[in-house]
């Protein structure tokens, strides 16, 4: 499977999108990172460690599963569910930036999930997404505020993120293989 | 996944199928600490609460669990029902089938009714409780809760105590526990004893002393006043006496012991109120983690649904 981003490269990438966010945000007051459940958790530590390093301020981290709020959920006929994770926000979100975090921008349902489960829990002052790739082929009206790679890609090419925390490696491997049901 | 699609009891679970559900419950608990207590993914399923018996917890647990997961709820409360007109059971839930629910939440005084529906019905069936067959939500909260404290149920020492006769709490839990490896000992008096008590895979023994020595757990079931036509026990007094929880039988057990009760206790007949209020006793726990562990059982279960015809 081709490689479309190493070890270094990701390193860059995610040191820029933090440098992006002070920058934007005129430092870290009132912000929050929410890493979307699995590979947008590490993805969102990696940021708010670097935040640190920048601003010597923490930001404080949460995780989001957002399995119990998609949209395809109960639409097919019959079929095992999927695996519902923690969701753990130990801190109150109103009036919080909030900085969203995911590995691959695709559709944009994920995302859609996610700023509803969001607002389940308070009302942010805003709402920012980062994501590691931005694969294309939107079928919401969703876009990245912070992205570390534009990848062009086909339907049915598939995009995995490989993450140090969960599979020993970082990198970004783009299949060719027809996918079923992409 | 769940092989079975309803949840009819513990006899159909395998030990995988009872952690997916316990770590699916361990994820629902966050949800009842959110301002917004309720999360989308039930909406626009019907989920009918149908009780042949009364029933407080078990009943508002179900509830707070189907809203929690946005259903829509319907709860018909036998009193008012056809059923005192003289309706059987089955024209009675075929009629509220002809309403399309998705899942019947039932609660009945003879064992097998809800194997019955689950034959015959086209919703997924979950048994809140049949005769004293099973209770399976009630031993899967009861795991749940001793997972919580003690990490696992390899290898406790778990002491069911009481009327161990009329008890689908014991009967769900002791194949659960069973399952699950847990060393279980089942007391109370002779009388209250099922004659099919030896074929369960327990430790019986009349003798509290003994069973709740380095118990790890110690269940307490109630004595079931409407269930007992005959004498069974000369006097609630004389059972206290002999099979009530009390803090110096307590004492006999772990240090971390934990002390359970499915509910309605009766104070001063199977506990003494110093244990069901005392530092040992998980009771209120148990009630909370209730609501997860059926937000849990109604998720998965919801993926198993028949396709509409």
């Amino acid at each position: 499977m081709p490689q479309v981003m190493d070890a270094d490269r990701m390193a860059r990438a995610l040191t820029r999108i933090a440098h992006e966010i002070v920058e934007r945000n005129r430092g870290t007051s009132d912000l929050a990172l929410v890493g979307i459940r699995t590979r947008g958790v590490p993805l969102a530590r990696r940021v708010a460690a670097t935040l640190k390093e920048i601003t010597h301020e923490d930001v404080p981290t949460g995780a989001l599963d957002i399995t119990l709020y998609r949209d395809d959920l109960m639409r097919h006929a019959v079929g095992p569910q999927p695996l519902v994770r923690r969701t753990e926000i130990p801190f109150s979100i109103d009036a919080k930036r909030i900085l969203l975090v995911d590995d691959v921008l695709y559709t944009g349902r994920t995302i859609r999930s996610a700023l509803d489960a969001v607002i389940d829990f308070g009302r942010p002052r805003s709402i920012q997404l980062i994501v590691l790739v931005d694969r294309g082929h939107r079928e919401l009206p969703i876009k990245a505020d912070y992205v570390g790679k534009n990848l062009p890609t086909s339907r049915r090419q598939s995009v995995q993120v490989r993450l140090q925390e969960i599979d020993g490696e970082d990198e970004v491997l783009l299949d060719d293989a027809p996918e079923e049901g992409a | 996944m769940l092989k079975s699609r309803h949840l009819l009891g513990m006899a159909d679970l395998d030990p995988e199928e009872i952690v997916l559900i316990l770590d699916t419950a361990g994820a629902m608990t966050e949800i009842a600490a959110r301002p917004i207590k309720k999360v989308p993914t039930l909406r626009g399923r019907t989920v009918v609460n149908l009780f042949f018996e009364p029933s407080t917890r078990t009943r508002t647990s179900f509830e707070v669990a189907e809203k929690r997961l946005s259903a829509d709820t319907l709860s018909v409360a036998v009193a008012q029902s056809s059923v005192t007109k003289g309706e059987t059971l089955l024209d009675t839930v075929r009629n509220l089938e002809a309403m399309a629910p998705d899942m019947i939440v039932m609660r009945h005084a003879s064992a097998g009714a809800p194997h019955l529906l689950a034959r015959l019905c086209r919703s997924v069936i979950i048994n809140a409780g049949d005769g004293m067959h099973e209770h399976p939500t009630q031993a899967l909260l009861d795991a749940f809760t001793i997972r919580e404290h003690k990490g696992g149920l390899q290898g406790l020492k778990v002491a069911i105590v009481g009327d161990l006769l009329h008890s689908r709490v014991l009967r769900s839990n002791v194949q659960l526990l069973n399952k699950m490896g847990a060393n279980v000992w089942a007391c109370g008096p002779k009388t209250l004893m099922p004659p099919e008590l030896p074929r369960f895979g327990v430790r019986p023994t009349t003798s509290i002393d003994e069973a709740v020595a380095d118990a790890d757990v110690v269940m307490m079931l109630r004595i079931q006043h409407e269930r007992m036509h005959g004498h069974f026990i000369p006097s609630t007094r004389e059972y206290f006496t002999l099979f009530g929880l009390t803090p110096e039988r307590v004492a006999r057990a772990k240090p971390d012991v934990v002390i359970m009760h499915p509910g309605p206790m009766n104070r001063g007949v199977e506990i003494d109120s110093d244990v069901a209020d005392g530092p040992y006793s998980v009771i209120l726990e148990q009630v909370a983690n209730g609501v997860a562990v059926r937000m849990a059982v109604l998720y998965l279960l919801a993926g198993q649904e028949a396709v509409t015809d």
